[in-house]
């Protein structure tokens, strides 16, 4: 069965849920990215959208004029990392309970997930149009100053996923573990290459 | 066909070409993304495989751009010294450029420097990006590039003193693919540049992304040291999505230069594994064409 989140998302909800689950979102979802995160957090400004207990997505979408609304054409997640210097204080400051994005973020934003109860989510890189099939509508927009991919898409969303968690509200992180276990693995990897490749003499 | 039709007739011809191949990966690509398909088993892998097979099905049956990250547009040409639009190319590609943001659409990737300010329509000081090569003949080669900010965030070039040796470049290429790489959307394609300098290096680097999947440089020590690279890279285990898995790479390709004696220049591209790519070559009546990169391709 499909492990479902709704917003407003509660702390109890996602308190079972571990790193390597997959898990799917109904409701809100608001993209949010590089000059959103900054802002709020640099520039002081407040974000023109309440987003305790809501979900942000780390995207930048194509979207088409339909009528006088608008229509996700492809939405699929940015890097995560990128947002890393701002996301500790961005989840004190709004009470967002789930960040989806691709990549892992760093240990800031996974102390600020223990501290706050709060998820990160790998949304598949890549997969826009899947994403874009599983919002429902986008209800509004705003700071389109910012032009098409930095502006607040604040949209409905169903069945939205799968999200792939890569921290967890103890703080666990998954791409941590990995890239562990990758820079374990490469020191004999090198070696093992460089004794072929000699080919100065 | 006068020259008023014949620019026309081109534009049209690359902003459909342009559209195309921001919607639906080569035949390359397709194909190596199934055979590692094959290869995977953990639970996380094949929920994200899935994930990608849905959405190239889903991007081709609603006809929409299969990544939101359009790019910045990029031109490879190989222009015959006689084509007769050689000197109304940049014109005609950046018109191209513009149609096909509105009909595909792209998304507006295209962010003045210094100004800061979204052009809104992926056209801007010196872009789409074009890089030119004169070869001889009338006809022209044109290889469309999108890569999204992902897959250009690992791009890094280095000089390396000869002492360093091939030793080297294989550490750099380690250190750019496991650290940065992970983040990029693998299993990426890894484009090396062995050469000179860093901008000679980086461009090598580059080029060896448009090469076929599969095939292999022509030296046979460069072609020894890809499939190393590839074994060695796919052996760290990155998996699609970074996720962890039997696969980092869809493959590596070096392209190389002869070098200074006293500089080693390294240069590391990566494509994503939404590596939108396209070739086209395009006869000098600027009417027929052949689609070199998509098999059975309609525009």
């Amino acid at each position: 069965m499909k492990k479902v989140l709704s917003t407003p998302i509660k702390d109890e909800d996602i308190a079972a849920i571990r790193v390597g689950d997959v898990v799917y979102l109904d409701g809100y979802l608001v993209t949010c990215r590089d000059v959103g995160h900054r802002r709020l957090i640099e520039l002081g400004r407040e974000l023109p959208v309440d987003l305790a207990g809501l979900a942000i997505f780390h995207a930048g979408p194509i979207v088409a004029k339909d009528g006088d609304g608008w229509k996700m054409i492809s939405i699929g997640p940015t890097t995560s990392m990128r947002m890393e210097r701002f996301e500790e204080e961005f989840i004190e400051r709004t009470g967002v309970k789930l960040i989806v994005g691709k990549g892992g973020m760093g240990p800031r934003t996974a102390a600020a997930c223990r501290k706050h109860k709060a998820l990160h989510a790998v949304f598949p890189g890549g997969c826009a149009v899947l994403a874009a099939t599983e919002v429902e509508e986008i209800e509004r927009v705003e700071w389109q100053d910012l032009g098409m991919p930095e502006a607040l898409w604040v949209s409905r969303v169903k069945a939205f996923g799968p999200l792939i968690i890569s921290i967890d509200t103890e703080g666990n992180n998954l791409f941590e573990t990995n890239k562990a276990v990758f820079n374990a693995k490469k020191g004999p990897i090198i070696d093992r290459i460089c004794q072929q490749v000699r080919f100065i003499k | 066909m006068d020259k008023h039709e014949a620019k026309r007739s081109l534009t049209d011809i690359m902003a459909r070409f342009t559209s195309y191949a921001g919607k639906r990966l080569p035949t390359d690509v397709l194909g190596r993304l199934a055979a590692l398909r094959q290869g995977e088993e953990s639970k996380l892998s094949r929920v994200v495989f899935d994930s990608m097979f849905e959405n190239l099905a889903a991007a081709d049956n609603l006809d929409r751009p299969c990544c939101q990250d359009t790019g910045v547009i990029q031109y490879f040409v190989k222009a015959g010294a006689g084509f007769p639009l050689l000197g109304e190319l940049r014109e005609v590609l950046t018109e191209a450029v513009r149609r096909a943001t509105r009909e595909a659409p792209l998304r507006h990737n295209a962010v003045e420097t210094f100004v800061e300010k979204n052009t809104g329509d992926n056209t801007g000081l010196r872009v789409p990006w074009i890089d030119w090569e004169i070869v001889p003949g009338d006809a022209v080669e044109i290889e469309v590039y999108m890569a999204g900010g992902g897959c250009s965030l690992p791009g890094a070039a280095k000089v390396l003193m000869p002492s360093a040796g091939y030793e080297g470049v294989v550490q750099f290429v380690f250190d750019v693919v496991t650290s940065y790489g992970v983040n990029a959307c693998p299993p990426l394609l890894v484009g090396v540049g062995v050469s000179t300098s860093v901008e000679t290096a980086a461009r090598l680097s580059k080029l060896a992304l448009f090469r076929p999947i599969g095939s292999r440089n022509p030296d046979p020590r460069a072609a020894e040291m890809e499939k190393l690279l590839e074994d060695g890279l796919n052996e760290v285990g990155i998996g699609p999505q970074g996720l962890s898995g039997n696969c980092s790479v869809m493959g590596v390709h070096i392209e190389n230069s002869a070098r200074h004696p006293s500089t080693i220049g390294v240069g590391v591209s990566t494509g994503c594994w939404a590596h939108r790519r396209g070739s086209i070559r395009i006869a000098p009546d600027c009417a027929s064409y052949e689609i070199l990169s998509h098999k059975e391709a309609v525009l």
